[in-house]
């Protein structure tokens, strides 16, 4: 079977729909109107790009290629996690601690299935490499990015206590233990509640595309299976190497809380 | 340094406070006042090492660079002016090794009964949280105390026997003692010897 095309007037028929939405913020108030309007035109230009990218690059395999896109998505990546932080580790230092955990969550994993698991040759076809990339630079940047943010922010906030239990002759890592577990556990509920819901709540979206595209379910799913573990295992991985690199910078060599390098959040 | 019994604070400086220097002998307890704001927690916490600062501060002639931060810290030992709990319970913020012969009798003499160890946190009186607080650290055995305003929240009855206590530890335990207060008539009661903390540097106050 081969998937149907779609025509512009179809595209426009549902770029309708969201502006129907527009209209609706606005008439109510809301304020939204010029935000949807906007990520709508960005989304579309986006992904129209992306698409051209990506017949080029299907067109002609190189390493080189490949290799310089991945790194563009990944910088991309690092900086989307820095800046949705509130209260960001200042400078460079930041944006390399994000970036830095975003490499271990989505390279080595990606490169890993690659090479091993799906087994394609080269191991850098983009048909393959580069939307696997792409799925797992954005499902576990959320678990990243909420994780980080939430240790920054407690730090801060639960400063008295650290500096309490530091005090008490306990060291940076006792002392920071509670809060680095909480956030943890806050980075990667998510993944492990989608993996809970996969199938029986929710389609993920790279099986369903697969089935239109012609896959039969059962290939499909065998994809989505592994990556569901790629990403909860990317995720994980990712989260815990931001949490360690972050609370590094948060305590000197004499273990004391610095907190200087937190930016402070935007007034609203 | 030459070996001195007690703690030595040498050309200590922070922010844009100092240089200090002082030296507390052992089992000695020396008074320090001054306006709000000019950095006696500060001082405190830069002798405890927690925040950034240049010069040095030596205990029995040991440099505190020569030593592990938390080792550092359980020998020169600060009780802050807010105390901060973590757990839901007293007891749980109790080290169980560290159950010492004469906790229980520091207990009554801050006023409570080993009951107290099974209270909430979430229904202590500042009072309360602030004798626990004291508690909390003299049950770790400090060589040096640094006590920021250990009597805020106590009545006379309590701050009596605070100051008392620490009398006893300071005389007992040969723990030297650092308090910080802003009641003249306390320290001169308590201190064998009392400071003024100016922004660059320390003036000993008459009787």
């Amino acid at each position: 079977m081969e998937v149907l095309s779609l025509s512009a007037f179809d595209l426009s028929l549902a770029a309708i729909l969201l502006l129907m939405l527009a209209i609706t913020s606005f008439s109510i108030g809301l304020g939204l109107e010029k935000r949807i309007v906007i990520s709508g035109i960005r989304m579309t230009l986006q992904l129209l790009l992306i698409g051209m990218v990506l017949q080029f690059l299907f067109a002609n395999t190189s390493f080189v290629l490949v290799f310089f896109l991945s790194i563009c998505m990944l910088l991309i990546a690092g900086y989307e996690v820095w800046a949705r932080q509130k209260r960001k580790l200042r400078g460079t230092a930041g944006y390399l601690v994000s970036t830095g955990s975003m490499l271990v969550s989505s390279f080595t994993v990606t490169f890993l299935a690659l090479t091993v698991m799906v087994g394609v040759d080269p191991w850098y076809t983009p048909q393959y490499a580069i939307p696997l990339l792409g799925m797992l630079l954005g499902n576990t940047m959320t678990g990243v990015a909420l994780a980080s943010d939430r240790l920054t922010i407690e730090m801060y906030n639960q400063r008295g206590m650290v500096e309490q239990r530091l005090l008490l002759g306990q060291t940076w890592q006792e002392a920071s233990g509670d809060i680095r577990r909480d956030c943890m556990r806050t980075g990667m509920i998510p993944v492990i509640n989608s993996m809970a819901a996969a199938g029986v709540v929710n389609l993920p979206g790279m099986m369903t595309g697969q089935i239109l595209g012609g896959s039969s379910p059962l290939d499909a799913v065998k994809y989505q299976i592994l990556i569901m573990f790629l990403i909860a295992a990317g995720t994980g991985f990712g989260v815990l190497t931001a949490i360690w690199l972050i609370s590094r910078r948060l305590f000197d060599e004499r273990q004391r809380l610095v907190l200087d390098c937190l930016g402070s959040p935007k007034q609203p | 340094m030459e070996n001195i019994d007690g703690l030595s604070l040498v050309n200590l400086s922070f922010l844009k406070n100092g240089p200090y220097s002082l030296t507390i002998e052992a089992g000695e307890c020396i008074g320090l006042t001054g306006k709000s704001g000019v950095g006696k927690s500060q001082l405190l916490r830069a002798v405890a090492d927690v925040i950034a600062h240049k010069g040095d501060c030596y205990l029995n002639g040991t440099s505190c660079l020569e030593l592990s931060p938390p080792k550092w810290r359980t020998m020169v030992a600060m009780v802050p002016a807010e105390s901060f709990w973590w757990y839901d319970t007293v007891g749980s913020h109790f080290d169980p090794k560290l159950e010492r012969v004469d906790s229980l009798e520091l207990l009554g003499k801050l006023g409570f009964t080993s009951d107290v160890m099974s209270w909430q946190i979430s229904r202590l009186s500042t009072g309360e949280r602030q004798r626990l607080a004291l508690l909390r650290t003299l049950v770790t055995d400090p060589k040096v105390l640094l006590l920021d305003e250990p009597t805020a929240s106590l009545d006379k009855k309590m701050v009596d026997a605070v100051e008392q206590l620490l009398a006893d530890i300071c005389l007992l335990r040969r723990t030297a003692c650092l308090w910080v207060s802003h009641d003249l008539d306390q320290l001169f009661r308590v201190a064998g010897r009392v400071f003024r903390v100016e922004q660059d540097g320390l003036t000993e106050e008459a009787c």
